[in-house]
C-alpha cells in the first residue's frame, strides 16, 4: 500500500498548494484517481498482450460566483511541474468564469470532513501469474483478462474535505471454451477475484468453472422463440442490475423524461414484493465519498418489497428540483448495489424451475423501449434447457425482449437465499472500483423474440 | 486581458519523443515509444442554461519492448527520463517473463519504420471563437429545440478534441499525426400525459467529424434544432410502428450502426482469432470465409477508408506504424478482406488493413474499425420509395444490441415514417427491427446514390481487455432492405 499512501499524501500537498492560490469568492474541489496495474490478456491460456499501467489524474472543480468549471490533467510525477500545471488551470478557470453565464444549479462546496479507507492486498508479478495460468489451463481453452495491483481515489476541497480510498486487489475474468457434440463452440464464464492471489485459489476457481463443461458438451437444444419459465443465475441478474444505472434509478433522469422506471417513480406501478434494492457500501468495493467529497449513507434503501423508497439524488439535481441529496454521484448510477435475498434454496433451483431455461449469463443489454423499462439482450455462456429439474442440453442462444416490470415484478416467483458478491471488472480508461451483491431469480414467464 | 476563446491557454509542456527514446537504456531486442496527447473540450447546455464546461487534458507514453518474440507494454504519464526508463524497464521485464507463454511470435516485421508527418483537415481552430459566443449559441440551441412546453428536455452538447500522437521506434519509425475532431449532440425529449419521445439531430452524438469550428454552422444548426423539436412533438401524436414483416428503408444515420455492428465487428481479425472471446465475443466469420463467403447482396460494396477527408477515424498510419490505405472488405457482396493490423495478418494469414489502434496513451493497440463505409449505389431516394408497397423508413439510432458472434441483432430508431404504395404517409413512433446478419445483408435491394451519402461516427466503440473506447467513422447512402421483421412499442 506504500504506493497508494505516498501518492495520496502527494495529492494532499498539491491540493493545499492549489487552495492557497484561490482568491475571495472562489472554491476548489480536487478529485484524484490513480492506479498501478498489470493487465494480462490470455487467449488459449497463452499471453496475448501484457500491459503495465501507471497513471494518476487530477480533476479540478472550480467554483466562482455561481459558475462552475471542470478541468483535468494527468500527473507527470514531478511535483513542481504538476503544481505549475494546477496553478495554470486555476488561472484559466478564473478567466473563463468571468465570461461564462451564471449556472443556477451550482451547489456550494462543503467540508465533508476527513476519512481514509485502505484495503491492502498482494498481487502477483506478471511472471508468476502467467506461469500459474499457463499451467492451470494446459488442458482447457481459456480466454480472459487478469487485472491486478493498486487503485486509489481521493478528494479534497478548499472547505477542508480530505477523503481517500485505496485497494490492492486482482481479478481473473475468464471464459473456458469447448466444442459440443454439434460442433458448436460453447463456453462458461468465471471470475477469480480477491486481495491475495493464491495458486490454489486459481485452480479451485477454474475447476468450479469447468464443472459445467460436461453439460455444455451435449448436443444443442434449439428452442423456438416464445415465452419460457427461466432461472436467472446471479451473473445474469447482475447484468440486469447494471441497466438500472442507465437512468432507471436517477432522479435527474426522471425529471428529464429519461427514467426507465418512471411508472414506479410516479407510484403508478410497482415491482414484486420479493424485490428489494439498496446501495450498500458495507460491501467495501467502492469509496463512499463522491467527487465533491459528499459521503453516501452506508446503506440506502431504494426499492423495498417492490415499492420505490427513493431515487438517487445528486446535489445538483437536489438544487434544481428542490430536493435533498442522498449521496449520489453526479451520474446518479448505482455504485455498490445489493439485491436482497429471498427464500429459494440454491440447491433447489433446478427442481423449482422444473421445465424451462437456466440462464447463466446475459449479453449486450440495451433499452428497447425505455418508457416501459423494456430491454433486449442475448443469452450467453452456460445456458441450459431443463426438464423436470434436470439439465437436458445447452441451448442455442436466444434474444429476449422483456420489461423490468415483469422480470423484477409480476413474473418474479422466487429469489435465492444466497447471493454472490461480484466485483466490477470494467477497465475503461482505468480499472473500475465497485461491484454488486446479487442473488439468483426464478421467473415464471420470460419472452424470447429471436 | 482579451476575452477567452474556446482554446485553452495553459497547454501541456513540450515533449520530444525522439530525444526521450534516445535516453532509454534497455536489454530489449527492440523498443517503441508512442506519445499521445489529447485535450477534450466539452460544453453543454440544457433548457436554457449552461450545464457543463469541461476541459480535460491527457498525455503520456506507451513503451513497447520486444524480447524473444513477445511484445509487452508499459504506460506512464511520468515523462521525465527516469519515468520513461522505468517504463522501458518494466515493459522489458514483462516481455521476458511472458515470452515462453506468448500467444504468437511477434517481430519488428509488425512495426514498419516509416517517417512522416500528417495533419487532419480541420480549417477553423478553437481560438477563432470567443467562449461567451460559443456558449451563447449552445444556450440558444436549447431554446430553439424547445418548440413547445411539451419539450421537457432540450440539450445542446459540443465536444472538440485536439489530438497528437507521435510514434518512434529503435528501428527508425518517426510518425507524428495531429487531428482536431468535433462531436455534436442536440436533442429534445417531449412528454405529454403518459407518452415520452426523444428526437435528436441524427441520433445522440452521431455527428462526429474530423473538423474544427467549421462544423458549427450555427444558422443551419439552429434551424435543425427547431425541426428536431417539431419532430419530437410529432412523435407524441404518432401511432406505434406496426409489428409485421415488411420493407425497410434505413437512413445513413441508422446505417452507421448497422454497418458497425454487423459488418465492422465480425470482420475484426482479432475477434476471429479468439482474442476477444472473454469480452465482446467471437465472430460467425471463419478464417476460410475470406474470398468465398457471399456476405450479402451484390449491391454491397464495403470499404475500409482511412483517407476520406473529414471522416471521424481518418489517419495516415496506425498505432503500429503501418501506412493506412483504402481497401475493399466486401465487393459485390463477396467477403475479401478482414479488419486486422499486421500482428493479426501475420497470425492468421488473412489479408487485412492498417487498423492496429489504441484509445489513448495507456492502452496497447488492438484491431479496431476506423472508417468502414458502404459505397453509394445508383438508386435515388424516390426510386427506392417507389419499390415499396408497404414499408417503413427509419432514421437515427436509439437502441442497439447484437449477439457475441454478431448474428442476431435488434436495433431501434428515434423516428420512422410509414410507406404505402411508394409514398411516405405518416409518422410512426418506437420503430425497431430485428434480424440475422447474413440474411439481412442478402435482403439489400437498393443502395442510394451519392446524393444520399452521409458521414457519421461515434466516439464510443467499446472493445478490448483492458477496455478501450475508440472513435470510428461510418459513411453510407440510404438503403432499402426487403422483408424485414419490424415492430413497435408496447403501447
Amino acid at each position: 500500500m506504500s504506493t497508494a499512501s505516498s501518492r495520496i499524501e502527494d495529492f494532499g500537498r498539491l491540493a493545499q498548494s492549489a487552495f492557497a492560490r484561490l482568491s475571495d469568492h472562489e472554491d476548489l474541489g480536487l478529485s484524484f484517481s490513480g492506479e498501478e496495474q498489470n493487465y494480462v490478456r490470455f487467449n488459449q491460456g497463452h499471453v496475448r498482450q501484457a500491459t503495465h499501467v501507471d497513471q494518476q489524474r487530477i480533476t479540478l472543480d472550480f467554483r466562482r460566483d455561481d459558475r462552475r468549471l471542470v478541468l483535468g490533467f494527468d500527473l507527470s510525477g514531478s511535483f513542481s511541474a504538476d503544481q505549475t500545471q494546477l496553478a495554470a488551470l486555476i488561472a484559466h478557470a478564473r478567466a473563463e468564469s468571468q465570461v461564462l453565464p451564471k449556472d443556477p444549479f451550482v451547489t456550494p462546496l462543503k467540508n465533508h470532513g476527513e476519512g481514509h479507507e485502505a484495503h491492502p492486498g498482494t498481487a502477483p508479478s506478471v511472471g508468476t501469474l502467467s506461469n500459474a495460468i499457463f499451467r492451470a489451463s494446459s488442458t482447457i481453452d481459456l480466454a480472459g483478462l487478469y487485472a491486478g495491483g493498486v487503485q486509489y481515489r481521493a478528494t479534497a476541497n478548499s472547505k477542508g474535505t480530505f477523503r481517500s480510498f485505496s485497494s490492492e486487489s486482482f481479478f481473473l475474468d475468464h471464459s473456458i471454451y469447448t466444442l459440443n457434440a454439434d460442433g458448436e463452440n460453447k463456453a462458461v464464464k468465471g471470475l477469480y477475484a480477491g486481495h491475495v492471489f493464491e495458486e490454489d485459489g486459481l485452480h479451485a476457481a477454474l475447476a468450479e468453472s469447468c464443472e459445467k463443461l460436461p453439460a455444455l458438451n451435449r448436443k444443442n437444444r434449439s428452442l423456438p422463440r416464445g415465452s419460457y419459465r427461466v432461472f436467472l443465475a446471479p451473473q445474469a441478474v447482475e447484468a440486469l442490475v447494471g441497466m438500472l444505472s442507465w437512468g432507471a434509478v436517477s432522479h435527474g433522469a426522471f425529471q428529464r423524461g429519461e427514467c426507465a422506471l418512471e411508472g414506479l417513480a410516479r407510484g403508478e406501478s410497482s415491482l414484486s414484493p420479493l424485490f428489494s434494492l439498496k446501495e450498500n457500501f458495507k460491501l467495501g468495493l467502492s469509496p463512499r465519498f463522491t467527487a465533491t467529497g459528499a459521503v453516501s449513507p452506508e446503506e440506502l434503501l431504494l426499492i423495498e418489497e417492490g415499492q420505490l423508497r427513493t431515487l438517487l439524488i445528486h446535489e445538483r439535481t437536489a438544487k434544481e428540483y428542490g430536493l435533498t441529496a442522498n449521496g449520489a454521484s453526479s451520474g446518479e448510477g448505482l455504485r455498490s448495489p445489493e439485491i436482497l435475498t429471498g427464500d429459494l434454496d440454491p440447491a433447489d433451483t433446478l427442481k423449482r424451475l422444473g421445465t424451462g431455461i437456466y440462464l447463466g449469463n446475459l449479453h449486450y443489454l440495451n433499452w428497447s423501449e425505455r418508457k416501459t423499462a423494456r430491454l433486449t439482450g442475448m443469452t450467453r455462456y452456460a445456458c441450459f434447457w431443463v426438464e423436470d429439474g434436470e439439465i437436458i442440453a445447452p441451448i442455442k442462444d436466444l434474444r429476449f425482449d422483456e420489461s423490468l416490470y415483469r422480470i423484477f415484478g409480476s413474473e418474479l416467483e422466487a429469489v435465492t437465499r444466497q447471493s454472490l458478491r461480484l466485483p466490477e471488472t470494467d477497465t475503461y480508461q482505468e480499472r473500475s472500483l465497485g461491484g454488486s451483491q446479487v442473488p439468483g431469480m426464478l421467473i415464471r414467464d420470460f419472452r424470447f423474440t429471436l | 486581458m482579451s476575452s477567452p476563446s474556446l482554446s485553452i491557454d495553459c497547454a501541456l509542456g513540450e515533449f520530444d519523443p525522439i530525444s526521450a527514446l534516445q535516453t532509454v537504456k534497455t536489454e530489449a531486442d527492440w523498443i517503441g515509444l508512442r506519445y499521445s496527447s489529447e485535450t477534450h473540450h466539452h460544453r453543454s447546455a440544457r433548457n436554457g442554461h449552461m450545464e457543463s464546461n469541461q476541459v480535460l487534458q491527457s498525455r503520456g507514453v506507451m513503451i513497447e519492448a520486444l524480447v524473444g518474440g513477445q511484445i509487452a507494454y508499459a504506460a506512464t504519464s511520468n515523462l521525465s527520463p527516469q519515468g520513461i526508463n522505468q517504463a522501458a524497464r518494466i515493459a522489458t521485464e514483462i516481455a521476458q517473463a511472458t515470452a515462453k507463454q506468448r500467444r504468437s511470435d511477434l517481430s519488428i516485421q509488425q512495426r514498419p519504420a516509416g517517417v512522416a508527418r500528417h495533419e487532419g483537415p480541420s480549417r477553423i481552430p478553437l481560438d477563432q471563437i470567443r467562449l461567451e459566443d460559443f456558449t451563447s449559441h449552445l444556450i440558444q440551441a436549447t431554446q430553439r429545440l424547445k418548440v413547445s412546453d411539451a419539450i421537457v428536455t432540450a440539450v445542446a452538447e459540443a465536444t472538440l478534441v485536439e489530438s497528437v500522437t507521435h510514434y518512434v521506434t529503435s528501428s527508425g519509425a518517426d510518425l507524428r499525426q495531429q487531428h482536431l475532431l468535433s462531436y455534436q449532440n442536440f436533442g429534445a425529449i417531449a412528454a405529454e400525459g403518459s407518452e415520452t419521445q426523444q428526437r435528436s439531430l441524427n441520433g445522440p452524438t452521431a455527428r462526429c467529424l474530423q473538423s474544427g469550428l467549421e462544423s458549427f454552422n450555427w444558422d443551419e444548426l439552429l434551424d435543425e434544432c427547431e425541426r428536431t423539436g417539431q419532430e419530437a412533438l410529432a412523435l407524441l401524436k404518432a401511432e406505434n410502428c406496426p409489428d409485421e414483416t415488411m420493407d425497410l428503408i434505413l437512413s445513413p444515420d441508422q446505417m452507421l450502426l448497422q454497418i458497425h455492428e454487423s459488418i465492422g465487428h465480425p470482420l475484426e481479425l482479432d475477434r476471429i482469432l479468439g482474442d476477444e472471446r472473454n469480452y465482446a465475443g467471437w465472430s460467425f466469420v471463419k478464417p476460410e470465409d475470406f474470398g468465398s463467403l457471399q456476405y450479402g447482396s451484390p449491391l454491397m460494396n464495403v470499404v475500409f477508408d482511412p483517407g476520406l477527408s473529414g471522416e471521424f477515424a481518418s489517419y495516415a498510419f496506425d498505432d503500429g506504424g503501418a501506412p493506412a490505405k483504402r481497401e475493399y472488405l466486401i465487393r459485390e457482396g463477396l467477403l475479401i478482406r478482414g479488419l486486422g493490423g499486421l500482428e493479426s495478418q501475420s497470425r492468421s494469414g488473412i489479408p487485412g488493413v492498417a487498423n492496429f489502434r489504441s484509445s489513448g496513451w495507456n492502452r496497447a493497440p488492438i484491431d479496431r474499425m476506423a472508417n468502414i463505409n458502404l459505397e453509394p449505389g445508383n438508386s435515388s431516394f424516390e426510386a427506392m420509395l417507389s419499390q415499396v408497397e408497404r414499408g417503413v423508413f427509419m432514421q437515427s439510432n436509439r437502441s442497439w444490441s447484437i449477439d457475441d458472434y454478431r448474428n442476431k441483432f435488434q436495433f431501434g430508431c428515434e423516428y420512422a415514417q410509414l410507406i404505402e404504395e411508394g409514398r411516405i404517409t405518416r409518422v410512426l413512433k418506437n420503430p425497431n427491427y430485428r434480424g440475422i446478419t447474413l440474411p439481412f445483408w442478402h435482403s439489400l435491394a437498393a443502395v442510394g446514390q451519392s446524393d444520399t451519402f452521409r458521414m457519421y461516427g461515434t466516439p464510443y466503440c467499446g472493445k478490448g481487455e483492458p477496455n478501450q473506447m475508440i472513435r470510428v467513422g461510418h459513411a453510407s447512402p440510404t438503403c432499402l432492405f426487403k422483408n424485414i421483421e419490424v415492430f413497435g412499442g408496447d403501447r
